[in-house]
């Protein structure tokens, strides 16, 4: 079954559209970067892109850094979203439970498809952004944000690590919109709930007067992945958020398979 | 093949279904019948472990709705589905590969087969959104037959079905049962049913009202029906054993059509055709079932 579900994720356009899309949003950045020359002033704007036209190698951080507020997590929920309650739109579910496929099964070749698809967006977009702002920019000796020099290796396997810290952040979105799509058999619906969540916790941790809930919100901890190219690397929020996610993940992921064992099957 | 011990289901303070006791045998073709809204999906949902029951047992292939027992059970619930954007074939492909028991070296074999055998051998790399009804019912029948189950569980299976089409399906579905496969047809419709079963099951509001074989409800009345022009002759002739005269014939209380025949004829009266009347299935599952419940009395 995950195989099966690999292999039609992958064959979906939609797939490579959502894709495409996501890549190209930092692209179009930096064609207007590199054009204009005008970067933004240190401290505003999506981190790192005050550097990027200094060391385009700096590039893929940035890049995670301009989807990762919107673009990425909205992909991720309509992914999501749509695992469980498409296949019960279209009728299709209750086949694949004939069939029989196991309603454990299926949740995990769901989540397995989700995953993929998150980690592919993400090197995608790190990888066209490291083409495109080495093209564009040129390369050099990466800096850290604190101003000491990175070695390439040092900062080959911070790339790396954070890849896999916004993956492990979407990963949090996919569980809630996954639970969502056990409970509605509206693709649309468990989407937008997802999102509805994600916008609900970013407007709070912009707010001061929220302050005592701000730890406990999926978006808090997102932007840390910059601590990664801090010399030395500032690790608190980074494990805050990794535990954080991790308790989202394993909740909503609870949820979704008690949800779905228990539920009844009637589109 | 399929025995429930006092199934319920309830959604809420709605009963669905009541206390239901389904009885189908090896080899039966056994067709279970009620209006809409009797609960009849929800029964078939329930057989195959789509819908829990609030209460009672399922009993599938001799054992409980899972893993092994639905591995030989084919199945057609309210209408196929399938991916849209992918041919008919590479549906059949991904169904067959995503759960157990299929072997992948004769996968295309099988699927060419069941496609034959539906009547879409020729079928080309159209999507299915682009399908007919009748062609998606035909493929959600191949669907059905592609592990050749030993029990087949179709709901409205010719739903979109032209005459030709229906009539091809019934055939087929006969000829499988000659090899031995257990047919369970729901349908609402009672001459499709009549045309193709051996037992039937009437639900009505949730209740089994009817079970049992089909000739049980087409017993002989004990009426002939005669058809002549010469029909007062003819209840002249037979005097006090005419039950009743309708336009161009008469019912007759008698026991023995061809001794009937013999005699009206040795009399002059002219027969255009005669026979021994029997109950027909609608008579008997209308009378044991209400009104239709979609129907909204005022």
């Amino acid at each position: 079954m995950i195989a099966v579900e690999l292999r039609l994720m992958l064959t979906r356009w939609r797939t490579w559209v959502s894709i495409a899309l996501l890549a190209g949003l930092p692209t179009v950045v930096a064609v207007f970067l590199a054009v204009s020359d005008v970067a933004p002033r240190p401290g505003t704007g999506p981190a790192f892109l005050s550097a990027v036209l200094e060391n385009g190698a700096l590039y893929p951080a940035a890049a995670l850094a301009i989807v990762l507020p919107l673009f990425l997590p909205v992909a991720v929920a309509v992914v999501a979203g749509e695992a469980i309650a498409g296949e019960a739109q279209a009728g299709t579910l209750r086949y694949l439970l004939i069939r029989p496929v196991g309603r454990t099964r299926l949740l995990v070749a769901k989540l397995v498809s989700v995953v993929a698809y998150t980690l592919l967006a993400v090197l995608a977009v790190s990888v066209t952004a490291y083409v495109v702002g080495t093209q564009l920019f040129g390369s050099g000796p990466l800096p850290s944000v604190s101003g000491t020099e990175l070695s390439s290796t040092a900062a080959t396997v911070r790339t790396v690590l954070a890849v896999l810290y916004v993956g492990w952040s979407m990963l949090g979105v996919a569980a809630v919109a996954l639970f969502l799509s056990t409970v509605t058999d509206s693709p649309l619906a468990a989407a937008l709930g997802a999102v509805a969540l994600l916008v609900t916790s970013g407007v709070l941790v912009g707010l001061e007067a929220s302050a005592s809930v701000q730890p406990y919100l999926p978006t808090r901890y997102w932007l840390a992945f910059v601590d990664l190219f801090r010399d030395p690397v500032l690790t608190r929020d980074l494990l805050r958020g990794t535990a954080l996610q991790g308790v989202y993940v394993v909740v909503f992921l609870g949820a979704a398979w008690a949800n779905l064992m228990t539920k009844d099957v009637t589109s | 093949m399929i025995r429930t011990t006092a199934l319920v289901k309830r959604y809420g303070r709605v009963t669905a279904v009541e206390d239901l006791h389904l009885d189908v045998r090896e080899g039966d073709r056994y067709g279970f019948l009620g209006p809409n809204g009797s609960g009849k999906t929800t029964t078939v949902r329930m057989l195959l472990g789509l819908v829990l029951p609030t209460s009672g047992q399922v009993e599938l292939l001799g054992g409980r709705v899972g893993r092994d027992a639905l591995a030989q059970v084919g199945a057609l619930v309210e209408g196929p589905a399938f991916y849209g954007h992918l041919s008919g074939r590479a549906n059949l492909r991904l169904s067959d590969a995503a759960g157990p028991g299929s072997v992948r070296r004769t996968r295309a074999h099988r699927v060419g087969e069941v496609l034959e055998q539906v009547g879409l051998g020729g079928v080309d790399r159209r999507p299915v959104r682009a399908y007919s009804l009748g062609m998606r019912q035909r493929l959600g029948l191949a669907g059905a037959l592609l592990r050749r189950p030993r029990l087949l569980v179709l709901d409205e299976p010719t739903n979109g079905l032209d005459p030709q089409g229906i009539r091809e399906v019934r055939d087929l579905l006969l000829q499988l049962n000659d090899q031995g496969t257990t047919v369970f047809l729901s349908s609402h419709l009672l001459s499709e049913v009549e045309a193709l079963c051996t037992r039937i099951g009437v639900l009505d509001r949730g209740r089994m009202v009817l079970q049992g074989d089909l000739e049980q409800f087409q017993e002989l009345t004990g009426l002939v029906e005669v058809r002549t022009p010469d029909v007062r002759r003819a209840a002249g002739l037979l005097g006090p054993s005419v039950a009743g005269v309708f336009e161009g014939g008469l019912h007759v209380t008698h026991d023995d059509p061809a001794a009937l025949n013999a005699a009206l004829v040795h009399a002059g009266v002219r027969v255009h055709a005669l026979h021994a009347q029997r109950r027909s299935l609608e008579s008997a599952v209308l009378g044991a079932t209400g009104d239709s419940s979609d129907k909204v009395a005022s």
